[in-house]
């Protein structure tokens, strides 16, 4: 691991205004030397030192989100919640508001990783960490992700690479909170290196590489997340997340689902169903939801809403195995939140 | 009946079963025969590890904390490509660069398999690299840091060549040379007959052959044959690989996570030019080994090399990515098994073709397993190492018996299905061992076997699942090992040896066996060893450690004791004889005179007594004598049940329950025992279900060389393990103890492939069982649709 600088931010204006790169833009290179003049922003560091240590990412400095007051707390705010980006995935996985109206994102934030993990990442971090694809964490291989010139996951090892949207690089999304913010309809707050601000729906905020190939959001140099929102939902919702690892202790998923609906007089009244490692962004099943829709679900509805999840799926040399775990996953999830 | 020799009388049979007593003859400073555990006071409890405290407040020193003043830091520099000729190397940068104490420039392999016409050391220029991670040169440098900088600097051009990785493809005649020619045929890494090659295909080596197999398969009433896959398993030790070497004018030193200090004496004492007294070997606490950890490698010979050149101590430790491409592994393998039977399942005739790969080395064989299990006169194993551009295997916790027995006890229990027989009555009528028998009958009680229903009876999505496997291990025994008891003229006492405690608690066992005859308690007994200062003790591999140094631990402390009870007797007025050790006092029959231990021991002449004893042979004589080491009489008989649950729907396989009944002779500390009978076991589901080396067809590398990416089994995947030890005396030694370490492995696989087997009524012939494989065993698993 490099040498690098430790600063402490006096506030999120200072701290934006210290940032040069994203940790993205300082991984992309022609070289496959990563670029030694970066100013990073570090919150739980769980990612960061990763990179570091394999050496993907040289920064000379670190700014150090998390000694700016403040931004651990989960408030609610408007029927919904207003949740800090240094919130730690322990804290989500056990408060009792997002728990007892946003089931999913407590179960996914607490299935994440492993105990000591969620006591440091934190949901900002979380949602901005780079992808896990084995080729692209490797120094040996300077894939298209990180500035080379190819894929090696297409005619490699792609066993838990993405079934959709693939389009020259077919990692899937490494956040397990993301897809469960996604179904809630997320809004990130963020601020810039002038102090401007802007808000974004995570959904549109999260890219395909068929957009950007070398960055999975629309994070740019100097911009910190300040809040993830959730807007309010009906009472009437329930939600549900499940994850599926090849084994339970700190495992990646290779396949999740968080559903949502909203249930009145048996009736589902509307519904969000998506799909976590399963693309390089959290992949809402349209066609699920649309099948749910408005309609009463019995249980050869819920057949018929788990095949439409996987319309659309284009599996890979190696991880077809995942379509029939996602279309339990999903038949469990629905079942599951109507029973919650 | 030799001169010298008395006759005893001692226990053997399985207690509660068959326990009776046979006469032997033995040595005249042999020990008096050890009554039963029920009878004894220290031997047969769970007395606490001796290190235990140490370990779990963090005080216990393993390699990797040992620091020594001015010690420098060495990294290695490591081959990039598979398969890539080094054209030219420039070290001289690295050489200037500031903090660089010395830079050694690699000129001979080792630690992998050995050509014939071996040209000996080369220049670096020309030399070429056989795998991603072959070393090249080391640099030591005051920091980590500096080293790993200075590797940065050295300036080397490879010539990148053809490679192959693929075991398949690697056995094809036009397939890329690792070898140009044929290497020694060794087995178990000692020298073996020579055996043919061709192209990257060592082998086959058919020397376990006996009878007839054609003939045999031809009178067969029933057939069975299918073939079997398994993985490529890493060792994961939690502590890497480590040593500080310290080379000065007087010797050298060299402090190392080791499974055999006196063997890496000897070799480094070889490799230097240097007398075995001039070299000293030590090892605290250690992290696992797993065999791993038992010859000097390449890291080692650098760093003790660094340390000659740069005059100061030297410490090398491999990362975890290191750990993982170049510090062994368990060689994959392919079985193909022809199995006949009579009706009533007497064998007829076996027939296994089995290849594997270890890489750039040799051992992918599948072991002594099927050979040994079962009767039958008709047996042909053909068995052939396949070189591969990759890192080289080495032994790895009962090496060639694991995936051996996950085929041979897959396709026993689909002949006992063919037959319309159960699993255990086909066993009970092919296994002559009475051991297992008795290991059947109590495994089948606890595990509740009778609730067992035809294979896929769940009809739900989650199925259950009962299945059973037997293990077979031979009971190895180093006859050169040694130990030595002292008594101190306080009345301390204190046992030496070299042996090394790679984590199984040996320590603690010498501690018993000496406090045993003592009449003393375990915590009163000081363990020192680890250390080749002392009397040289045997390897921590093979499950020998135990059965090789605690009968001439029990030995030394008898003899010690008898210089005591000597030097006491007229204090006592009592003849020799009469006098015995027991509750911390020397004393006469009835009790009735007595000197506590430490008053014995004050009236010493000398400060001290010392007795250094070394291993007996086994009484009843050896089965099978190899150098240094043999193979006593009897193997060591295992039985597991496994009860699992499979979700047809995601693919994944739960082990809910395993049952384990296992066999070591005289067990000498159960808790010890347990413990690693539940590691083998976890390591055996591991193995079973999640581990696998993954390497890049394009460019030879590991993809998962990590904790994170390669799965391996942690506390969420544990299931509820119930362990049940046979007492069984053989009447072969001072304490007639044997191994644990590696007979409770072997059953673990194909115990939860029978019972995954029997849930879902599919057989699952390749590892690890993960939900890929049994998605697409159900037929379950789409044709993919996505680019190629
Ligand atoms: C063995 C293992 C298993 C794991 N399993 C899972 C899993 O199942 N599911 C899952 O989701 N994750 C998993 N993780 C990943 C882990 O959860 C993430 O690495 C962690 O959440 C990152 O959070 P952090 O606070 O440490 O982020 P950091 O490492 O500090 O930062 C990550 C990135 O976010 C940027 N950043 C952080 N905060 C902000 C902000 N407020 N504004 C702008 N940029 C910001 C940083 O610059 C950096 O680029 C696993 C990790 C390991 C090691
Ligand atoms: S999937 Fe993406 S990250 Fe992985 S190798 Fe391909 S381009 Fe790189």
């Amino acid at each position: 691991m490099n040498r690098f600088e430790w600063m402490t931010p006096d506030g999120i204006a200072h701290a934006a205004r210290a940032a040069t790169a994203t940790v993205a833009t300082a991984m992309i290179s022609r070289s496959g030397l990563p670029a030694t003049d970066a100013a990073v922003l570090k919150a739980g560091g769980i990612d960061l030192l990763d990179l570091m240590k394999e050496g993907l990412l040289s920064p000379h400095r670190l700014i150090n989100l998390l000694s700016i007051p403040g931004l651990d707390r989960i408030e609610p705010q408007e029927g919904g919640l207003r949740i800090g980006p240094t919130v730690t995935l322990a804290q989500l996985a056990a408060h009792e508001a997002v728990r007892a109206r946003f089931r999913a994102l407590a179960d996914a934030a607490g299935a994440s990783a492993s105990p000591q993990i969620r006591h440091l990442a934190t949901l900002g971090g979380n949602l901005l960490q780079r992808p896990r694809c084995w080729y692209f964490r490797s120094r040996a291989h300077h894939c298209a992700r990180k500035g080379g010139d190819t894929c090696f996951a297409f005619a490699g090892e792609n066993q838990y690479h993405a079934i959709f949207d693939h389009r020259g690089c077919a990692i899937v999304h490494p956040s397990t909170c993301a897809t469960a913010l996604v179904a809630f309809g997320a809004v990130l707050e963020i601020t810039g290196p002038t102090g401007a601000r802007r808000a974004a729906s995570l959904e549109a905020f999260l890219r395909l590489p068929e957009t950007d190939l070398q960055r999975e959001n629309d994070l740019l140099p100097g911009e910190i997340v300040t809040a993830i929102r959730i807007p309010a939902h009906p009472l009437t919702t329930r939600s549900i997340h499940l994850k599926q690892g090849e084994i339970d202790s700190f495992d990646w998923p290779i396949a999740e689902v968080a559903v949502a609906l909203d249930l009145a007089d048996g009736i589902c009244r509307r519904a969000s169903v998506v799909l976590g490692a399963a693309a390089p962004a959290p992949h809402r099943a349209a066609q699920a939801e649309a099948a749910l829709s408005g309609r009463a679900i019995d249980e050869a509805l819920l057949r018929t809403a788990a095949r439409a999840a996987l319309e659309g799926a284009a599996p890979l040399s190696r991880n077809a195995y995942k379509l029939p775990i996602f279309e339990a996953l999903v038949r469990r999830a629905i079942r599951a939140a109507i029973e919650a | 009946m030799s001169a010298g020799t008395r006759s005893e009388h001692y226990p053997v049979g399985i207690a509660g079963v068959s326990l009776r007593e046979i006469e032997r003859r033995v040595g005249p400073d042999e020990a008096p025969p050890l009554p039963p555990n029920a009878q004894l006071r220290t031997v047969g409890q769970s007395a606490p590890r001796v290190n235990g405290r140490a370990k779990v407040t963090g005080q216990a020193r393993f390699t990797v904390d040992v620091t020594l003043p001015g010690m420098l830091h060495a990294r290695l520099l490591r081959s990039p490509y598979p398969h890539a000729r080094i054209l030219s190397l420039d070290a001289g940068p690295a050489e200037r660069h500031p903090g660089v104490r010395a830079v050694h420039l690699i000129d001979h392999a080792i630690g992998r398999a050995r050509e014939i016409a071996d040209p000996g050391p080369a220049a670096p220029t020309g030399r070429r690299m056989l795998y991603v991670g072959d070393p090249i040169a080391a640099v030591a440098a005051v920091t980590p840091q500096e080293a790993q900088a200075a590797l940065d600097l050295i300036q080397v051009v490879y010539q990148p060549l053809p490679f192959v990785i693929d075991l398949e493809d690697a056995r094809k005649a036009d397939a890329p040379r690792v070898f140009e020619r044929a290497v020694h045929s060794e087995s178990f890494g000692e020298p073996a007959p020579q055996l043919p090659q061709h192209g990257n295909v060592h082998g086959p080596d058919l020397s376990a052959s006996r009878g007839n197999a054609a003939a045999g398969l031809n009178a067969a009433e029933v057939l069975v044959e299918a073939e079997f896959r398994t993985q490529v398993q890493t060792h994961c030790c939690l502590e890497p690989h480590a040593l500080v070497a310290d080379w000065r004018d007087e010797g050298l030193t060299v402090y190392i996570s080791t499974q055999f200090t006196a063997g890496i004496r000897a070799e480094l004492a070889e490799a230097f030019g240097l007398p075995l007294s001039r070299v000293r070997v030590l090892v605290d606490a250690m992290g696992g080994g797993f065999g791993s950890k038992s010859r000097v490698g390449q890291y080692v010979l650098s760093a003790v090399e660094l340390s000659r050149r740069a005059h100061a101590p030297v410490r090398l430790a491999l990362d975890r990515h290191e750990e993982q491409i170049d510090s062994g592994h368990r060689p994959s393998t392919v079985q193909r098994i022809r199995l006949g039977a009579r009706r009533d399942g007497t064998l007829t005739g076996v027939s296994i073709d089995a290849y594997g790969t270890a890489g750039v080395a040799l051992g992918a064989g599948v072991g002594n397993f099927a050979q040994s299990i079962y009767e039958c006169a008709h047996f042909a194993l053909a068995q052939s190492d396949v070189f591969t551009h990759a890192g080289p295997g080495a032994p790895m916790r009962a090496p060639g018996n694991v995936p051996g027995a996950f085929a041979y006890e897959q396709i026993i229990d689909e002949l006992a299905e063919r037959l319309g027989m159960d699993p255990l009555a086909l066993r009970e009528r092919i296994d002559a061992s009475p051991v297992r028998r008795e290991e059947r009958r109590a495994g089948a009680e606890r595990i509740g076997w009778s609730r067992r229903r035809p294979p896929g009876s769940d009809p739900g999505t989650l199925k259950h699942g009962l299945g059973m496997a037997q293990s077979h291990w031979p009971a190895l025994i180093q006859t050169n090992s040694a130990c030595e008891v002292r008594i101190l003229r306080d009345g301390s006492v204190e046992v030496r040896s070299s042996v090394q405690d790679i984590g199984t608690g040996v320590g603690t066992v010498l501690a018993q066996v000496v406090a045993e005859e003592l009449g003393l308690a375990p915590e009163q007994i000081a363990v020192r060893i680890g250390d080749t200062d002392f009397a040289a003790g045997p390897p921590s591999y093979g499950s020998r450690t135990s059965a090789s140094i605690t009968p001439p631990a029990r030995n030394a402390a008898y003899r010690a004791l008898r210089q005591l009870i000597e030097n006491a007797a007229p204090s006592l007025g009592a003849a020799p004889e009469a006098l015995a050790a027991r509750d911390g006092r020397i004393c006469t029959a009835d009790g009735r005179r007595s000197l506590s231990f430490r008053e014995a021991a004050a009236l010493l002449r000398t400060d001290e007594i010392s007795v250094v004893a070394s291993r007996s042979d086994d009484y009843g004589g050896f089965g099978h004598r190899m150098g240094d080491a043999a193979m006593a009489r009897k193997g060591l008989g295992g039985v597991q049940f496994a009860e699992v649950a499979v979700d047809t729907e995601t693919g994944r396989v739960l082990i809910e329950r395993v049952v384990a009944v296992q066999d070591c002779g005289r067990p000498l500390n159960p808790r010890q025992i347990e413990s690693q009978v539940h590691g083998g076991i976890l390591q055996g589901i591991s193995y079973a279900l999640y581990e696998e080396r993954i390497l890049d067809a394009h460019t030879g590398r590991m993809l998962n060389p990590n904790l994170e990416q390669y799965k391996i089994l942690r506390s969420r995947e544990t299931p509820t393990i119930e362990v049940h030890v046979l007492e069984h005396y053989q009447g072969e030694s001072a304490t007639d103890a044997y191994g644990i370490a590696e007979p409770s492995i072997i059953a673990t696989a194909p115990a939860v492939a029978n019972a995954v087997y029997n849930a879902i009524g599919v057989r699952m012939r390749a590892l690890p069982m993960n939900p890929a494989a049994i998605l697409a065993a159900l037929g379950r698993v789409p044709q993919p649709s996505g680019p190629p």
